[in-house]
């Protein structure tokens, strides 16, 4: 079964991913009971770096009380890879603390066609989930996303 | 005093899978100590072996992070709300 990526989300995730760059950026998804991903909340990396990132956690803190008070919980982690593919690194696999979390990578290897895939994390064991992208808005009219197995 | 505190789901497994915790001490430090009563092995993941906190676990005591109050000696009130996050990081 496919999650469904709504375009917000996924425009706000590629543009805190062209803000940040060249240093990882990183924020947090919220999503209701039926698992659909509601909101997506681009975070500080404190680290500012190209090659981590920590999730700055006050801003964590505030995230996790508008979801709730949203009805929401967070679900998922987001994270730019800005100049590798959208695969977990290392790095990702070992500090993955949530099992139930979707983890979306975005790879800016090419930065006229960012990829975004997601994966679960459990137990050092990655699995890929495949996304659903809805509509692009017209904000990323001229970024293609370069879906996975698709010629850039 | 009371506080209630809030566990992410990764901790949820060490206390009976509950999502909230209700304890009594004056402060952090005593909260904790006597969750280390009933649930120890949750203990161990909110105390690192030398008593102090976790580098990979944050503390906020109603709104404010308590590596920028008092640590562990942060003082809890009546109703006070303590909720641990992990630290969400990765390369």
């Amino acid at each position: 079964m496919s999650i469904s990526l709504p375009a917000q989300v996924r425009e706000a995730m590629l543009a805190h991913a062209y803000a940040c760059h060249p240093e990882e950026s990183c924020g947090l998804l919220a999503g209701a009971d039926d698992g659909e991903i509601r909101m997506a909340y681009p975070l500080t990396n404190i680290l500012h770096s190209p090659t981590n990132y920590t999730i700055d956690p006050k801003e964590h803190f505030r995230s996790l009380k508008h979801a709730d008070r949203s009805g929401w919980d967070l679900i998922g982690v987001f994270h730019s890879h800005p100049h590798t593919e959208a695969a977990p690194s290392r790095t990702d696999i070992r500090l993955a603390t949530e099992p139930d979390w979707l983890y979306v990578l975005i790879g800016m290897e090419r930065l006229d066609a960012p990829q975004i895939r997601a994966f679960r994390i459990r137990d050092h064991a990655v699995t890929e989930e495949t996304l659903d992208f809805e509509t692009p808005g017209a904000t990323l009219a001229a970024y293609p996303i370069n879906r996975p197995g698709e010629p850039a | 005093m009371n506080a209630t505190i809030s566990l992410p789901t990764i901790l949820r497994p060490y206390a009976d899978g509950a999502r909230k915790l209700d304890a009594v001490g004056s402060t952090v430090g005593e909260v904790f100590s006597e969750l280390a009563g009933r649930h120890p092995k949750l203990a161990e993941q909110l105390l690192s072996p030398d008593g102090g906190l976790p580098v990979f676990v944050n503390v906020f005591v109603d709104d404010e992070d308590i590596r920028y109050m008092d640590g562990l000696d942060t003082g809890v009130g009546e109703r006070t709300e303590i909720t641990i996050l992990p630290a969400v990081a990765g390369g």
